[in-house]
C-alpha cells in the first residue's frame, strides 16, 4: 500500500541529510529494545540453582554481590551511545542549515485555517503571483521557504522533501528543500489548528526546470473569460468574489485561495477533493458538509447560478 | 499546620501496649458522620478519596479514548463530528495527563509515606484535606464545560493563538485556563505538604540515606511543581486576561508572542512528564525487592538518578518546540540535553534487571506489572531519544510516532507500577488478598492491549499520520494500523475492567491478608492491615533501610525498634525529626478535624466560578468566604480539643531550666 506521506524513504536533499540519522537512531533503539528486554527476560526465566530441601522460605532473603558492576557496565555503554548520536545530530543539524547551492527562487507560503496560500517573488512586481494548496517548484534546486502564519499556527510538512517548520503568526521562518526528481509529493499541517485540522493537505508538485517555466508563465498570467461565461462570472463576482480572487475579473477578495487559475490543480479544498467537475460542484454547494466548520459559507444559490459558476470556473486553466 | 516545641529531655520510652492504642485510637480517629466526612485530616482517608477520585477521571478518560478510536477505526468515519471530537481529545488528555496521573500517585504518596516513615500524619494534615478538595472542585469545574458542551477544545498544551478569543469564542478555553489555575493551588499546595513531610517527619534514624525510593520519587516531583507550576498558572492566567478584559500577551496584531505561551506552557509541562512518572518508578524500586527477596540494586544510584532525571528535566522542554523555527545554537543545546537525560534512566533500567538477575522472583501480580512496566520504560524511552535528536524530530513530531512514545512512557510507567501498587498494598489498605489468579489475567489483557493499541501507532507515524485530526483519507496507507490500533484499545479496556471486577470481588471475599503478607522490609509491614488510625502504637527507630529484614540480611549498623518507643499519647502528637539524619527534635502538636480546608475550598470554587462569569460580586463572596475560612484555620488554640487530659497537661516533661 503506498504511503505518501512515510519519512523513511526520501527524495530530495534535505531530507536525505536527515534519513542516515533517522534510520540509524531507529536501529539503535531497536537494538536496545531487543538487548534490555531480552535481558530482562533471562533474569527473570533464568535458571537458579535449587534451595536446599526443607530450607524455610522466609530465609530466602539475601543479598548476593554483583548486580552493581552490571548497572556500571549498562548505564556505561548506553552513554557511549547516547553521546555518540548526540555529536551525529549536530553534525546533521549543521549540514541542513543551508542548502548545497543559494537558492534562486523564494517562495512565501501563508498558513490559513485550513488551506495554504503561496506567493512566487520575483524581482520584477510583474512576475509576482499568488496561489493555493499546490506549491510548483523546479526539480533538482533549492527552493527557499518563507513561512508566515495567516491566522493561527500551522506547520509545513512534506516528508518526502524535508521535515516540519511551523508557521507562526507574528514572525517569519525561513527553511528551503529540494526535490531530486519531477514528481508531486504531499504535505501536511501537522500542527493542531482547529476544527478541519485534519482536511490540511498540499501538494509540491516539482517539474522539470523548462515546464516548470512554461507553469509559473501561465500562473502569471491573468484570466482572460470568454463572453460565453459571463453569467457565471457575474455570479461568480456577487457570491464568491467577496472572499476569492481571480486576476484579470473584477473579483479581487482576500479570504480565500486565489482562483485565477484554479483548474491547473489536481485538488480542491486543500488536497480534500480531486479537481472534477462533479467535486468542484459539491463543493460549491455544500463545503460546510465536505469540511464542516470550515471558513467557506453555505451560500444559498439557484442551480443555473451554480451550473453557472462551475462553467466559470472551468475555464480557469 | 503542626505546632511543635523544642525536645529538651527525653519523653517516656514505652513498650506497645493495648492500653495505649486504645487511647490512641480515640485521640486520632476520625469523627463520625458528617463531621468527620468533611473534616478528616487522616492521610490514609485523604490518600484513598484522591486514589479513588483519580481513577474515576481515569475511567472517564478511558471512555473518551475508546469513542476516538471508534472514529478512527476506518478512514472517513463521521461518528463524530470535528468540534466533538477535538473537545474529546483535549478532554482525554486533560483527564489523564492532570485528573488522573498525578492526583493518583499524590493518593499512594498521602496513604502511604507516614507509614513508610514511621509517622502518624503528614506534616500538614489540614494543607492535605485542602489539596484534596481543591482537586475534586478544580476537576468537576473543567468537567462541567464538558456537560454544558463547551468543553476545552485546543489540546491539552492549548496553543495560542487558536485558544485566543478570536479563533475560540466560547467559554471553552475560559473553563481551562480558570480549571488549570484552580489545580495548580491544589497541586502546590499538596507539594508543600510532601516537602515538609519528608523533612521533618521520618521516624528517628530515618537517615536520608535509608529513605524508601517511592519518597524520593514523590519528593522530588514536589520540588518540582513548586518551580514549575508558577509558569504555568502564570500563562493561564495571562491567558485568561487576553480572553476576559483585553490584555494582548498572546496576539500578534498587537505585538503579543505566540512563542510565549509555548515557553511558559513547556517548561511547566515537560519537568510535569517527569513528576507524573519518578513516584511510579518508585513504586518499581521498592515493589521489585519485594518479590525479588532481596534488596535494591544501587539504592543510592537510583535514589540520585531520580533527582538527576528533575534537574536534567528542566532543561529540555523546548525539544516541544523543534519545529519553531529556534536558533542553531538552542536547538544544539536542547538536543544534547534531551538525549542526554536518558542516563539517569538507564541507570534505574539496569538497577531493575539486576535486582530481579540476583534475585530469586517470586511471580506475584504485582511483579507481573513492575517487570511489564519494565518493558515498556525502554520501548517508551528509546522512542523519546529518537524524538531527542532535532533533524529527527523535524520528522517524528506530531505524528502518531509521538502518540506511541507518549502512551508507552505514560502508561507504561504510570498505570503500569499504579495498577501493581494497587495488587502489593491492596492487602495492606483493606485487610485482603485481591485474587492473584484474576490478577495475572488482569495483567496479561492489560498488556497485551496495550501493546496492540499503541505499538502500531509507531508505524502510523513513521508512515506520517499527524496526531489531533478527527479523519483520515483512504489512500495513504494508515487504515490497517489503525483498526488494529483501535481493536488493542478496547482490549486494554478489559483488562482495566477486570482490575475493577478484582476489587469488587475481593473487597467482599478477599483471602485475609495478615500486617505482612509480602514479607516486606519497610515499616508499613510491620503494622496491622488495615493500619489503625494512629498507624503506630509507639513512634519506632529506624536503623537500617529494611527495618523488618534486618536480622535475616544481618548487615545493618544496629538494630531497629518497633515494639518501644515513645508514646507521645498527649493529644495528636508526632515527632518532628532533623533533615539528613533524622534525629528526634521536637514534638509536633497535630491539628483535629476541621471544616476550615473544605470551607476554604469551597470559597475558591466560587472565587474561580466568579472570575468564569466575569461576575466582580461572585469574586468578593467567594474571597469573603475564603477569608473566613483562614480565620478559623488560623484561630489560635484548636489544637488539643478532643483530647481534655491534653489540655491540662504539658505535651512532654518540662525542661528543668523552664
Amino acid at each position: 500500500m503506498s504511503a505518501p506521506l512515510n519519512y523513511l524513504t526520501s527524495h530530495g536533499a534535505r531530507a536525505d541529510m536527515i534519513l542516515p540519522l533517522t534510520r540509524g537512531v531507529l536501529i539503535i533503539s531497536i537494538i536496545v529494545i531487543l538487548i534490555v528486554c531480552g535481558l530482562l527476560a533471562a533474569a527473570i526465566f533464568r535458571r537458579r540453582p535449587v534451595e536446599a530441601p526443607g530450607a524455610d522460605p522466609r530465609g530466602l532473603l539475601f543479598r548476593p554481590r554483583g548486580g552493581l558492576t552490571f548497572v556500571y557496565v549498562g548505564v556505561g555503554i548506553s552513554t557511549l551511545v547516547l553521546v555518540a548520536t548526540t555529536i551525529r545530530t549536530m553534525k546533521t543539524l549543521a549540514d541542513v542549515v543551508s542548502p548545497p547551492r543559494e537558492a534562486k527562487l523564494t517562495i512565501e507560503v501563508t498558513g490559513h485555517q485550513w488551506w495554504w496560500e503561496a506567493r512566487y517573488f520575483s524581482e520584477k512586481p510583474a512576475e509576482i503571483f499568488t496561489t493555493a494548496n499546490e506549491i510548483h517548484i523546479p526539480a533538482g534546486e533549492p527552493v527557499r521557504f518563507k513561512l508566515i502564519g495567516g491566522d493561527v499556527i500551522h506547520s509545513f510538512w512534506v516528508p518526502a522533501l524535508a521535515g516540519k517548520t511551523d508557521t507562526i503568526p507574528g514572525q517569519t521562518n525561513i527553511t528551503w528543500l529540494q526535490a531530486e526528481r519531477p514528481g508531486v509529493y504531499r504535505g501536511q499541517c501537522t500542527e493542531y489548528c482547529g476544527k478541519q485540522h485534519a482536511n490540511m493537505a498540499f501538494f509540491v508538485v516539482a517539474d522539470e526546470p523548462a515546464r516548470f517555466e512554461e507553469w509559473r508563465q501561465k500562473q502569471i498570467a491573468p484570466a482572460a473569460p470568454s463572453a460565453d461565461v459571463a453569467q457565471g462570472l457575474s455570479a461568480f463576482q456577487t457570491r464568491c468574489g467577496a472572499c476569492h480572487t481571480v486576476r484579470g475579473t473584477p473579483a479581487g477578495g482576500k479570504v480565500g485561495p486565489d482562483l485565477t487559475h484554479v483548474m491547473s490543480r489536481g485538488t480542491i479544498a486543500a488536497g480534500t477533493l480531486p479537481n472534477t467537475p462533479g467535486h468542484l460542484t459539491g463543493w460549491i454547494a455544500n463545503p460546510q458538509g465536505v469540511k464542516p466548520g470550515n471558513h467557506m459559507p453555505q451560500i444559498d444559490m439557484s442551480g443555473a447560478d451554480l451550473n453557472a459558476i462551475r462553467t466559470f470556473l472551468q475555464t480557469l486553466g | 499546620m503542626a505546632r511543635h516545641t523544642q525536645l529538651t529531655q527525653t519523653p517516656a520510652i514505652v513498650t506497645a501496649n493495648a492500653e495505649l492504642a486504645e487511647r490512641l485510637h480515640k485521640v486520632w480517629e476520625t469523627e463520625p458522620g458528617i463531621k468527620g466526612f468533611l473534616g478528616t485530616v487522616d492521610h490514609k482517608e485523604i490518600g484513598i478519596r484522591y486514589i479513588v477520585t483519580s481513577f474515576i477521571f481515569l475511567l472517564i478518560g478511558g471512555v473518551e479514548a475508546l469513542i476516538l478510536r471508534v472514529q478512527l477505526a476506518q478512514p472517513d468515519l463521521h461518528v463524530l463530528s470535528p468540534e466533538q471530537y477535538n473537545q474529546l481529545f483535549t478532554m482525554h488528555g486533560v483527564s489523564m495527563i492532570f485528573l488522573y496521573a498525578m492526583p493518583v500517585l499524590t493518593g499512594f504518596s498521602n496513604y502511604l509515606w507516614p507509614l513508610l516513615l514511621g509517622a502518624r500524619d503528614t506534616a500538614l494534615p489540614r494543607v492535605n484535606a485542602l489539596s484534596y478538595w481543591l482537586y475534586l472542585f478544580s476537576g468537576l469545574f473543567i468537567y462541567a464545560s464538558f456537560f454544558m458542551g463547551h468543553a476545552p477544545n485546543d489540546g491539552w498544551f492549548n496553543y495560542v493563538p487558536y485558544a485566543n478569543r478570536q479563533y475560540n469564542p466560547g467559554p471553552n478555553i475560559d473553563f481551562y485556563s480558570l480549571g488549570m489555575i484552580f489545580l495548580g493551588i491544589s497541586t502546590t499546595v499538596s507539594s508543600a505538604n510532601f516537602v515538609v513531610t519528608a523533612m521533618r517527619t521520618r521516624a528517628a534514624g530515618m537517615s536520608i540515606n535509608r529513605i524508601p525510593i517511592l519518597v524520593w520519587g514523590t519528593l522530588t516531583s514536589s520540588v518540582a511543581n513548586l518551580i514549575v507550576i508558577p509558569a504555568v498558572s502564570l500563562a493561564f492566567f495571562l491567558l485568561y486576561l487576553d480572553r476576559n478584559y483585553g490584555t494582548k500577551f498572546f496576539q500578534p496584531q498587537s505585538g503579543g508572542q505566540p512563542l510565549l505561551w509555548q515557553h511558559l506552557f513547556w517548561i511547566f509541562a515537560h519537568p510535569w512528564v517527569y513528576a507524573i512518572v519518578l513516584p511510579a518508578m518508585g513504586m518499581v524500586s521498592d515493589g521489585l525487592p519485594i518479590f525479588c527477596r532481596r534488596p535494591l540494586v544501587g539504592y543510592t544510584l537510583v535514589a540520585l538518578s531520580t533527582m538527576a532525571t528533575m534537574a536534567i528535566g528542566f532543561g529540555v522542554w523546548t525539544h516541544h518546540m523543534f519545529a519553531t523555527g529556534m536558533s542553531d545554537l538552542a536547538l544544539s543545546f536542547f538536543s544534547g540535553v534531551s538525549i542526554i537525560i536518558a542516563v539517569p534512566s538507564a541507570v534505574a533500567v539496569f538497577a531493575w534487571i539486576a535486582t530481579i538477575w540476583t534475585g530469586r522472583p517470586v511471580f506475584t501480580a504485582a511483579f507481573h506489572f513492575f517487570a511489564g512496566m519494565i518493558a515498556l520504560f525502554v520501548i517508551g524511552g528509546v522512542s523519546g531519544f529518537m524524538t531527542g535528536s532535532v533533524p529527527v524530530d523535524w520528522q517524528l513530531t506530531d505524528t502518531y510516532f509521538v502518540v506511541a512514545h507518549l502512551h508507552y512512557v505514560l502508561i507504561g510507567i504510570n498505570v503500569f507500577p499504579v495498577v501493581g501498587a494497587i495488587y502489593m498494598w491492596f492487602p495492606k489498605v483493606t485487610g485482603k488478598f485481591l485474587d492473584e489468579r484474576l490478577g495475572k489475567l488482569n495483567f496479561w489483557l492489560m498488556f497485551v492491549g496495550f501493546n496492540l493499541a499503541f505499538f502500531p501507532m509507531h508505524i502510523s507515524g513513521l508512515l506520517g499520520m499527524p496526531r489531533r485530526i478527527y479523519t483520515y483519507p483512504h489512500d495513504v496507507g494508515w487504515s490497517a494500523w489503525n483498526l488494529i490500533t483501535s481493536i488493542g484499545a478496547f482490549l486494554f479496556a478489559i483488562g482495566v475492567l477486570l482490575l475493577f471486577h478484582n476489587i469488587a470481588v475481593s473487597l467482599r471475599r478477599g483471602k485475609h491478608a495478615g500486617a505482612n503478607p509480602w514479607d516486606g522490609g519497610t515499616l508499613e509491614w510491620a503494622i496491622p492491615s488495615p493500619p489503625p488510625p494512629y498507624n503506630f502504637v509507639v513512634l519506632p527507630t529506624v536503623a537500617s533501610r529494611h527495618p523488618l529484614w534486618e536480622d535475616r540480611l544481618d548487615d545493618a549498623p544496629g538494630r531497629s525498634r518497633l515494639d518501644t518507643g515513645l508514646a507521645l499519647d498527649k493529644g495528636r502528637q508526632m515527632l518532628g525529626t532533623s533533615v539528613v539524619d533524622a534525629e528526634p527534635a521536637v514534638i509536633l502538636q497535630m491539628p483535629f478535624d476541621s471544616y476550615a480546608p473544605f470551607t476554604l475550598a469551597v470559597g475558591t470554587t466560587i472565587i474561580f466560578v466568579g472570575m468564569l462569569y466575569r461576575s466582580w460580586p461572585g469574586m468578593a463572596a467567594g474571597a469573603i468566604i475564603t477569608g473566613i475560612a483562614l480565620l478559623l484555620w488560623l484561630w489560635p488554640g484548636r489544637l488539643r480539643e478532643g483530647s481534655p487530659e491534653a489540655a491540662n497537661e504539658p505535651p512532654f516533661a518540662e525542661p528543668d531550666h523552664v
